[in-house]
């Protein structure tokens, strides 16, 4: 096993390609992530970050190249890398009608995770939502319906995050506060890959992907 | 796996029941639409008898058909749904959930006040259990069937006219049969045959329906 030196590899990308309506976002790109590696997406506007984190999650199939959790194809190891994983996207997936409690449990519901009350009011109290645990979800500001997210990111006790600008909407405390989750998270052996259009600013060892420009052409 | 469904089932009733106006609408919808035919028609008791099964199945199926959209809809704007896609539990246990969720308070609700238009309709006595059995294994079919179609235009704008189509042609077994069952026991027959069809299809559709409604929000959600 000379492969695996050192850390193993914990999620592999092998030739993806993606094209959207006639325009090829990005073909024949492969990385490897592995434990405690932040990596991040880089590339302009529409240059296909939030395709390929889409495509790393599953959610999206790749017009070629395949996904590998731990040597698996994601699809054949769809539980346990699911069980692994947690992707944030652009979409609050807050309930308005349910309060911050409810929307927390609720997400934690979808990765069977049922935590006492005690351990989401200290979650809640890291991300800043402290007092706010019977406020209804239509009743936040778009920055705290991100907050509710962070406290799902800590509670879901994943190794994976997949972050799609994690830093929408959050004030100057709250980057601070995703800078340093983030940090703690990779301290603990945890990965991330995300894309962010503000500056973030880690201070550790980050490696990055550019989706690059060059590689947008018309398809023939 | 159960427990994922349960508080899947629960979540979405808990949902429900906090905004009551869409829980309401279907059901006023469909004791409106009742109410319009003796109305439009001569009140003859003969004549809405003969009437009656058809008028009730297709009300009903109308009802159901407007609530669809609720299935997946809010899921789909707010990002749920990605969430539930990237659960460790099966989807399709996740579609089950909320297709059961969506009867309870769609389905349910039709057959609980079904009886009352029945008298509407002048429907005899003796066919209000041949009626209240046939939307008990009818109108859940429906919300099966619904959910592939909703899970397949939740992408789509304004996909409203496009679930009709694509849900309304495969409506009609259910509505031939629920319609005939109530007809048949206003006769005075035995209606078995009718019910133990009603209900291998509802098995059938119970079984491949949130298969291919998984499917189908894959196929959404790689879009």
């Amino acid at each position: 096993m000379s492969e695996t030196a050192s850390t193993p590899v914990l999620l592999r990308g092998q030739s993806l390609e993606c094209s959207r309506d006639d325009r090829r976002l990005f073909s024949n790109l492969s990385f490897e992530l592995k434990a405690a590696q932040v990596l991040q997406i880089e590339g302009a506007n529409g240059s296909g970050k939030t395709s390929l984190l889409r495509i790393l999650c599953g959610l999206r199939t790749p017009d070629a190249g395949q996904v590998y959790w731990q040597g698996e194809n994601i699809a054949r190891a769809r539980e346990d890398y699911y069980s692994n994983m947690v992707y944030i996207g652009h979409l609050p997936c807050i309930k308005g009608d349910l309060n911050v409690l409810e929307n927390v449990r609720a997400l934690l519901d979808t990765r069977s995770k049922t935590l006492a009350d005690e351990h989401i009011a200290a979650a809640l109290q890291q991300v800043g939502l402290a007092a706010y645990e019977d406020v209804a979800g239509k009743a936040l500001s778009s920055g705290q319906r991100r907050r509710i997210l962070l406290a799902f990111l800590l509670l879901a006790d994943a190794r994976l995050w997949i972050l799609d600008e994690p830093l929408t909407a959050l004030d100057m405390q709250g980057v601070v506060l995703m800078e340093s989750m983030l940090l703690a998270h990779r301290a603990g052996g945890g990965s991330v890959i995300f894309t962010t259009h503000h500056g973030m600013q880690l201070g550790c060892e980050m490696s990055s992907l550019s989706l690059g420009t060059a590689s947008v052409e018309a398809r023939a | 796996m159960l427990r994922a469904f349960y508080h899947l089932l629960l979540r979405d009733l808990r949902l429900a029941l906090r905004s009551r106006h869409e829980l309401i609408n279907p059901l006023i919808f469909f004791v409106l639409v009742v109410t319009l035919f003796p109305l439009a028609i001569t009140p003859s008791e003969a004549l809405l008898q003969k009437m009656a099964p058809g008028v009730i199945w297709v009300s009903a199926l109308l009802a159901v058909l407007l609530s669809l959209d609720r299935l997946f809809r809010q899921d789909y704007e707010d990002g749920s749904l990605d969430q539930l896609m990237l659960s460790p539990n099966p989807l399709v246990i996740l579609v089950l959930a909320k297709v059961c969720a969506h009867w309870l308070l769609t389905g349910l609700p039709l057959v609980l006040i079904a009886p009352l238009l029945a008298v509407f309709m002048s429907v005899p006595d003796a066919a209000l259990p041949a009626l209240l059995y046939s939307l008990l294994l009818g109108t859940p079919v429906l919300s099966l069937i619904g959910a592939i179609g909703v899970s397949l235009t939740v992408a789509v704008n304004r996909g409203g006219v496009l679930l009709s189509l694509i849900v309304l042609p495969l409506y009609i077994p259910v509505l031939i049969f629920g319609a005939n069952t109530i007809d048949v026991a206003s006769d005075g027959l035995s209606v078995r045959g009718q019910l133990l069809f009603l209900g291998a299809v509802l098995a059938l559709a119970a079984s491949l329906a949130p298969i291919a409604t998984a499917a189908a929000l894959r196929i959404t959600a790689s879009r």
